[in-house]
């Protein structure tokens, strides 16, 4: 064989096998999205009866589903707000100061990264009823802000490595207090670091399946709604209303998207 | 960095005070502790109502040893291995494709791996599901194509928990490893070909010690959580093929006996421990596993 003739029977064999991954990755998705246009109405709705719209308007009578979506929303909200308030101000501060015991907090915040979500959550469970927090929305958000804290610190760590501690000192030396420098110098830096982990944090907490399994209470959020109805058959309206979630976060992403492609720069 | 002065402690300590109580006490409170909890808690009994008493007893402990429960410790650890040797065997080679493409659409070649990911995953694994069970699309199609006249049956096996797992955790394996070769010195791959490294040789020799980190990253981020998600294998292992997660979740749900459930986590955290030492025996950065 020719050196060329080579080349291009290599070139199409790498092209069919990203594209059997890529439709390993989106098969069971485009089964959501059929289905979401499903006209069936009989339990385990599986079998195709025609297309219809139907579900997309269904979708906003289903008041426990749309609470569950809006639980969902709330709380991705609030923690991705508290995780990312408290997760870049740590970051920044375990960068620039040292003291005792910052192997400790890093080994702490290792923990809910590498240990398996079912020892977080069953541990988070054992917390609450133990100190007779009742467990609900409060709950929820303490412990998604426990799981996505790390992360946004590792993303605006990433970015403080290589920072310039000098580009403060310059600021203060001119006249700036220390939180109109953070404000002012220190967050526009680390805006790119800070954005990707909001990104993960809010992400991470609206698929959130385990942790939430065992410090809901009575509050379902959606991912845990899917997870009573997958006993008898997800009905369409379900699907529907995943096919809107991913449409939504793509939007999202694209809105943001700028932000995370600088990360590298 | 600490400067000598008398000020120290105003320039100092109390920033550091105040930017990094925070996290610390919230990470006291909501990792440690929690931690601590459940570690008492194994020692514990419980009575007639399942109400937690603290006697201490190691009766927990003694239970881990029934030959049901060693049988799924071993067949999760074998899900977990088989899990991640799909992962690695199909990620690799994909992240090298995807890292190395010359294409311009190679940032949406990346974005793609990543989308599926914001769709709830467990009605991604319901869609499998519905791909693979009795009057799912795939027998379906098998059957119009007469190439079976009843269905087969796909699910509710280790190989259908395996392929939900490698499903829910194949971008864990893809990202680092793309992150890792990316960084890949083109000029190195050249110079190992260049003194006559044939690329099989390049490949073994040059490519994988340099992304090894990946690797090592991967693997972490595939093998321990597959011990625990226990929504695959009840979704599509449908009882026959449970995790050590499974065994922990009826502890704390249906059995209601959270002293064993405590005791079998602790089997999970010592597993995790083992594997992060090492990890970071092998050279592996902590930071890697949550960018």
């Amino acid at each position: 064989m020719s050196r060329k003739a080579k080349l291009i029977l290599k070139k199409t064999i790498s092209i069919i096998f990203c594209g059997l991954v890529y439709i390993f990755l989106f098969l069971p998705i485009s089964v959501i999205v059929v289905n979401s246009f499903n006209a069936t109405t009989s339990k385990p709705y599986l079998t195709w009866k025609g297309f219809t719209f139907d579900w997309y308007v269904k979708l906003f009578d289903n008041s426990t589903l749309l609470r569950s979506f809006g639980a969902t929303i709330a709380v991705a909200l609030i923690s991705t707000l508290l995780a990312t308030a408290i997760g870049t101000i740590a970051a920044v501060g375990m960068y620039k100061y040292k003291f005792k015991g910052k192997n400790v907090i890093d080994g702490l915040l290792y923990i809910p990264v590498v240990i398996p979500e079912i020892v977080l959550g069953i541990s988070l469970l054992t917390l609450f009823s133990n100190v007779h927090i009742p467990r609900g929305m409060i709950t929820l958000v303490l412990a998604h802000t426990t799981f996505s804290t790390p992360y946004v610190i590792f993303n605006v760590r990433a970015r403080l490595s290589g920072y310039d501690n000098s580009i403060e000192e310059a600021s203060m030396d001119l006249g700036a207090n220390r939180i109109t420098t953070f404000k002012n110098i220190t967050l526009p830096v680390l805006a790119p670091g800070i954005g990707a982990g909001a990104l993960l944090a809010f992400t991470l907490s609206i698929d959130d399946v385990i942790v939430s399994y065992f410090t809901n209470g009575q509050v379902k959020t959606f991912p845990l709604k899917v997870m009573e109805s997958i006993k008898s058959g997800v009905a369409p309206d379900v699907n529907a209303l995943s096919t809107l979630i991913l449409i939504g976060t793509i939007i999202l992403v694209i809105l943001t998207q700028s932000n995370i492609f600088k990360k590298d720069r | 960095m600490a400067k000598l002065s008398k000020h120290n402690f105003r320039s100092n300590t109390l920033p550091a005070i105040t930017m990094v109580g925070p996290v610390t006490l919230w990470l006291g409170f909501f990792v440690a502790i929690p931690l601590i909890y459940v570690f008492i808690m194994s020692f514990c009994s419980i009575d007639e109502g399942y109400n937690v008493v603290f006697k201490f007893t190691l009766n927990n402990y003694r239970r881990l040893f029934d030959p049901n429960y060693v049988q799924i410790y071993g067949s999760s650890l074998f899900i977990a291995f088989l899990t991640t040797v799909i992962c690695i065997a199909i990620g690799y080679p994909f992240s090298f494709l995807i890292a190395r493409t010359t294409s311009k659409h190679k940032a949406l070649l990346y974005m793609l791996v990543i989308i599926p990911f914001w769709t709830n995953s467990l009605i991604r694994i319901y869609g499998w599901r519905t791909f693979l069970g009795a009057n799912g699309w795939l027998n379906s199609l098998l059957m119009a194509l007469h190439l079976t006249d009843t269905p087969v049956e796909f699910l509710f096996n280790r190989g259908s928990t395996v392929l939900g797992m490698v499903y829910c955790l194949f971008p864990y394996m893809v990202l680092p490893l793309y992150t890792a070769i990316e960084k890949l010195d083109k000029s190195l791959l050249e110079a190992s070909a260049d003194l006559g490294a044939k690329s099989p040789s390049t490949f073994i020799n040059v490519i994988i010690p340099l992304t090894m980190s990946g690797i090592f990253s991967g693997c972490i981020m595939v093998f321990i959580p597959s011990l625990g998600y226990f929504f695959v294998s009840d979704i599509l292992g449908g009882g026959n093929s449970d995790v050590i997660g499974n065994l922990i979740e009826r502890q704390f749900q249906s059995g209601n006996n959270w002293p064993l459930g405590s005791a079998l986590s602790i089997i999970l955290i010592a597993i995790t421990l083992l594997l992060v030492k090492l990890y970071q025996k092998l050279g592996g950065d902590m930071d890697s596993l949550g960018v």
